[in-house]
């Protein structure tokens, strides 16, 4: 699903974010990437997006070179990737349903489809009975369900994630994980960032490491 | 190998599903009208905002229409007067009252005259004595020193100046014709100012216009400003820069839009309180001047102006502006 090969990324500026990464993520993998704050998981993950783009090496996401595609192209392939992220990126103008339905809305769908995907999606997370509600009345945990929500409602193959658990307490961290592990086994390809590597002990994944923009390590987590 | 044919495969079920569904005309129609009814429920949640931004776009689209209106009238007015008093034809003293009749009779025949009044030296004379002021002064002649003239009125079709030129020609070179005089310059004069007129409002339209294009520009730069977290978003969860910039576009025409018909009831209105003043004006001049209001057709050249601007002004903020903004 994901390929890099001998990834370097140097931002405007010289900061090198990442190195000479290669590495692989199998269709169906779930996967976390960790490492210190500013080891360049974000920037792993943006790369896979195209929100920032490769200095040297390759990209494959979903079996396509990514790596020089032309910015026209870039919004059709993010739409078949879910990104997940630390601050929601919700629009508090709108409801929760109308959030969650934008990725249909952008993608053209027709309006009776996009009732029923959203609500599909929504009663996935419990959000069933907040549809109506703005996203600043809800609570952290809830606010990112909602994100979550809009990442799947396209039913994309990839899932991203960055620090999703960032700023919620260890229970609900958890409960959020386990949704990530629901779509995971529904054939949902996910890779997550996280800094929380008591929780990624516990979930027993494969975890790529990185440390200064080096790949450090990549397999179970041991502790 | 199984793995990369199956999400080809799939890949391409994908894209074929997407293509139809953007394809589908009554998709397309019923976005594009989602997202035209979004914009201007947009304005109409700022009603103070909108009404300024459209109110600035009517009073410069509303100068030149009413410039252009104003313009039409004096040049109808003036057509009306340069067919009554343009040619005056001075007889010779030697010729004969019957004479003068006959020829009368003559003139009124020729297909470019419209009109032709026989003014004798005993009319004129009276004439003169009642507006002058110098009755006591003439009484004192012992004989009338006015000649017999002819007013010759040009028919429609031939009051413009060549042709009146030629019909002085023809009426100089009658044996009975002593001066075959034109009024032509005041014509000509008052034909020269109006082109020039008209020319003025032309240039004036074209700053108003640009005006209302960098009106219209700044407006939409601020709310592309004011939902740029929204933007952001929407870019990354895959929306193309077509999806981005469509909400904008609206916006601007509906600018365009309200302009548009807020100006033509800013000329309206204008007509109406000077179409009392005018009509007492030419009642004191026996005028049947009427003052002609807005023509339906400027109100439909109003809206698509309107439409045009708003729509250039908001292309030219959202290609300045839209671009700059990327998710990182």
């Amino acid at each position: 699903m994901i390929r890099f090969d001998n990834v370097s990324k140097r931002y405007p500026g010289g900061f090198e974010a990442l190195k000479n990464i290669s590495l692989e993520l199998e269709s169906g993998a779930m996967a976390f990437i960790t490492g210190h704050s500013g080891a360049g998981k974000s920037t792993l993950l943006k790369l896979i997006a195209l929100i920032e783009r490769t200095t040297r090496g390759q990209i494959h996401v979903n079996g396509q070179n990514v790596t020089n595609v032309n910015r026209r192209r870039i919004p059709f392939i993010r739409r078949k990737i879910g990104f997940i992220f630390q601050d929601h990126n919700l629009l508090f103008d709108r409801t929760v349903f109308d959030n969650v339905a934008l990725p249909l809305i952008i993608a053209g769908y027709r309006h009776q489809e996009i009732g029923r995907r959203v609500r599909a999606a929504l009663d996935k997370l419990g959000l069933l009975s907040k549809e109506r509600m703005y996203p600043i009345t809800l609570s952290g945990g809830e606010q990112q369900r909602v994100g979550i929500a809009r990442a799947v409602v396209n039913k994309p193959l990839l899932l991203l994630a960055d620090e999703p658990t960032g700023n919620l307490d260890p229970a609900l961290s958890f409960e959020i994980m386990e949704l990530f592990e629901r779509f995971n086994q529904v054939g949902v390809t996910v890779l997550i960032a996280s800094h929380d590597v008591g929780l990624l002990d516990r979930l027993g994944y494969p975890v790529i490491t990185l440390d200064h923009g080096h790949l450090a390590g990549s397999g179970q987590q041991s502790s | 190998m199984m793995r990369a044919r199956r999400t080809r495969h799939q890949s391409l079920h994908h894209w074929s599903a997407t293509l139809r569904r953007m394809l589908s005309p009554r998709t397309w129609v019923t976005r594009h009208a989602q997202v035209a009814l979004e914009s201007l429920g947009r304005l109409y949640r700022n009603p103070l905002a909108t009404l300024m931004t459209a109110a600035v776009i009517g009073i410069a689209l509303a100068m030149p229409a009413s410039l252009y209106l104003l313009l039409n009238n004096l040049d109808r007015l003036s057509g009306s007067w340069d067919g009554q008093a343009s040619l005056s034809v001075f007889l010779k003293d030697t010729v004969p009252g019957a004479v003068a009749g006959k020829l009368v009779d003559r003139v009124r025949g020729w297909p470019e005259v419209a009109e032709v009044t026989l003014v004798t030296p005993e009319q004129a004379l009276e004439e003169f004595r009642q507006r002058s002021g110098f009755a006591d002064v003439l009484d004192t002649l012992d004989e009338n020193p006015l000649p017999t003239v002819l007013l010759v009125s040009p028919a429609q079709d031939h009051a413009d100046p060549q042709s009146a030129a030629a019909m002085q020609n023809r009426l100089q070179a009658l044996p009975e014709t002593e001066l075959a005089q034109l009024d032509l310059q005041w014509v000509q004069r008052l034909s020269a100012m109006l082109a020039l007129a008209q020319r003025g409002v032309l240039l004036i339209g074209a700053l108003l216009a640009l005006a209302v294009l960098l009106v219209v520009g700044n407006t939409i730069r601020l709310e592309i400003q004011n939902r740029r977290e929204e933007i952001v978003v929407t870019k990354l969860i895959g929306a193309t820069d077509g999806f981005i910039r469509r909400p904008f576009l609206y916006s601007g025409t509906w600018y365009g839009i309200i302009g548009a018909l807020l100006a033509w009831l800013l000329v309206e209105t204008g007509f109406w309180l000077l179409s009392e003043p005018v009509r007492q004006l030419v009642e004191l001049y026996q005028g049947s001047f009427q003052l002609q209001t807005l023509p339906f057709v400027l109100l439909l050249v109003l809206l698509a102006g309107g439409i045009l601007l708003g729509l250039l002004g908001s292309w030219l903020a959202v290609w300045r502006h839209l671009g700059a903004i990327e998710p990182s």
